[in-house]
């Protein structure tokens, strides 16, 4: 069996703002079929780290996005292999969710008619999340979760291979919730990959194949849930007290008390 | 089921624009049509084509044809930069007037005008304006960041203006003398009155420019309904869409100045008026909004010759005048919003 596809590398990846390091010797490398939570305290680097992946923000070391180095991708072929979901879902106009996830075909050449390949697209990714039937709806009256999933199925109509998913169950119930990861799940089933910031300690052990724990900017931890989820890590890093059993072979990660 | 929907639209969008584009031949006409002297649809044709009366020939062709054109131009270049400048600021109530860019233009231009470099005839009038609105957007975003909400770009607009106005009312207060200075106030209040075809050839180089740019990024402005950040991530290189819409905001505006003094609101209300009808779609607007300019002043300035008045009203004073009651009543609709944005 061959090894899996490696979709992204990254190695001694460094951002500064001004003279403050905010990521400094990040290693990372992902394959095809892989969920990666990214964890941390506040303030660790976390959403620093995905836009730098996402090619949003100027980094230093090297990131190589399906074997090419980023810097040799043209902007669109950069966007058709990473897509990239930022937190909190804004949408400045009412278009229809239709419309919305529509966007997510822009890299692949989408103008204002879209066509046979982004029909089947955009109704693939809408199904995938079961927003369906809101797709002659204006995002604006949509709640919530309705919101966070029309977010999804325009990363997903994008195809690409990579997901960036900024606290992508922030603020949803705890159904959408494991909807929203489900989703994210599947896709990394059908051959592609995932790396998510999560907060929820309990989901990241629960979905992730591996954990990073980000503290200050750097790699703290990086593996297997159960091998990275230790009370002494949690509570060098998170400053807590943490109780954690096991259940159905994922930990599950109660914060008890501060440190 | 999508297809079907798809295809309603694209019928939609296209009997829009036909619309639009009779309302816009319809006023165009009308405005060769009326003046002191009134001729009739059929009297404007055949002055068109060269013939009907001497009177009437010149009447059409030599004076208010340039007129309407102006409007025309102008009208479309104030309302497609209304509808790229709210689409890259993804809000409806960004305009070029809100943010100093008319003042600047015709700060720009007074001062070359004052100065006595050029008469208001000059081919370099255009670029003096257009040097003042493109300052002015740029010192706009500059001052106001990439992540600037509406407060920020409102402020930094007002100070903008402000300044403008303070190096305008220096130029008058040290014009040469009192008719330069006269000459210059009037200008200033926005006027297509006794404009020719020289002034239509001036302006039109830059305004072609000028939507060229920022029609070239409409499938940005589409991208930026999901923010910046996302857009970003689509493959977008929003440092460029920047640049072009503040180019070709500036190059539109400071040439509109240049020809027409200041005419104020065209760039708020024309896209406003078009956007239910492209479905909220920031790319979709940028035609229909140019069309609806169009038709809006070239329709205030068929109103200034009709309404009854010792002098002919300046039209920049009659679209102040309906155009800032409008955008009170926009910001009442959307002090909910507005008063978030603000904490």
């Amino acid at each position: 069996m061959n090894p899996p596809e490696k979709i992204l590398t990254v190695s001694g990846l460094g951002v500064r703002f001004g003279k403050r390091a905010i990521l400094a010797g990040i290693d990372l490398a992902v394959s095809a079929g892989e969920v990666v939570a990214i964890v941390g305290p506040n303030g660790a680097g976390k959403t620093t780290l995905l836009r730098a992946i996402a090619g949003l923000l100027p980094a230093k070391g090297n990131i190589e996005i399906a074997g090419s180095p980023v810097g040799k991708l043209s902007l669109a072929e950069r966007a058709r292999r990473v897509a990239y979901l930022p937190q909190g879902h804004v949408f400045h106009w009412p278009l229809t969710a239709a419309e919305i996830v529509a966007l997510g075909r822009l890299p692949r050449g989408a103008g204002a008619d879209l066509s046979e390949a982004d029909r089947l697209a955009v109704s693939m990714a809408m199904a995938a999340t079961g927003v369906t039937e809101f797709a002659e709806r204006s995002v604006t009256t949509l709640s919530g979760g309705e919101r966070a999933r029309v977010a999804l199925s325009r990363v997903l109509a994008t195809e690409a291979k990579l997901i960036l998913a900024d606290e992508p169950t922030a603020s949803l119930d705890p159904r959408y919730q494991l909807i929203v990861l489900d989703i994210l799940r599947r896709h990394a089933k059908d051959g592609g990959a995932v790396i998510a910031v999560l907060h929820d300690l309990g989901l990241a052990a629960r979905y992730a194949d591996r954990i990073v724990v980000l503290d200050s900017g750097s790699v703290a931890a990086a593996g297997a849930p159960r091998d990275v989820l230790t009370k002494a890590l949690l509570a060098k890093t998170f400053g807590v007290n943490a109780q954690i059993v096991t259940l159905v072979d994922a930990p599950v990660v109660i914060p008890w008390s501060v440190t | 089921m999508r297809e079907g929907v798809t295809r309603s639209r694209r019928r939609g969008s296209a009997i829009l624009l036909a619309c639009l584009l009779v309302l816009v031949a319809g006023l165009f006409l009308a405005s060769l049509a009326v003046g002191p002297v009134l001729l009739s649809p059929e009297e404007v044709l055949k002055a068109l084509a060269g013939e009907g009366t001497e009177t009437a020939r010149i009447i059409v062709a030599e004076i208010r044809l340039p007129r309407a054109l102006l409007a025309l131009m102008i009208g479309a270049t104030l309302g497609l930069s209304g509808a790229a400048l709210q689409g890259l600021l993804r809000n409806p109530l960004a305009a070029p007037s809100l943010f100093g860019a008319p003042a600047a233009a015709a700060f720009g231009a007074v001062t070359v005008i004052s100065l006595g470099v050029v008469d208001a005839l000059s081919f370099a009038l255009p670029f003096a304006a257009i040097a003042g609105a493109l300052a002015s957007v740029a010192l706009l975003i500059l001052v106001a960041g990439p992540r600037a909400s509406l407060l920020i770009l409102i402020l930094a607009g007002l100070a903008i203006s402000s300044l403008a106005g303070a190096g305008t009312a220096l130029a008058l207060n040290l014009a040469p003398n009192p008719f330069a200075a006269l000459e210059i106030a009037f200008w200033l209040l926005g006027s297509l009155e006794d404009r020719s075809m020289r002034h239509v050839l001036i302006a039109l180089p830059f305004m072609v420019a000028g939507a060229a740019f920022l029609i070239w990024d409409r499938r940005a402005f589409r991208a930026l309904t999901l923010g910046e950040e996302a857009a970003a991530s689509l493959g977008f290189n929003l440092t460029g869409v920047r640049l072009r819409v503040v180019i070709g905001v500036a190059l539109g505006v400071g040439a509109s100045v240049a020809v027409a003094g200041t005419i104020g609101f065209i760039g708020l209300v024309a896209p406003h008026l078009m956007r239910p009808f492209v479905r909220y779609d920031p790319g979709r607007l940028l035609v229909p909004a140019a069309l609806s300019g169009a038709a809006l002043l070239l329709a205030a300035d068929i109103a200034v010759r009709l309404i009854p008045s010792s002098g002919e009203i300046k039209v920049g004073v009659l679209t102040a005048l309906i155009g800032a009651p409008f955008f009170i009543a926009l910001i009442m609709r959307r002090r909910h919003d507005l008063s978030g944005a603000a904490s």
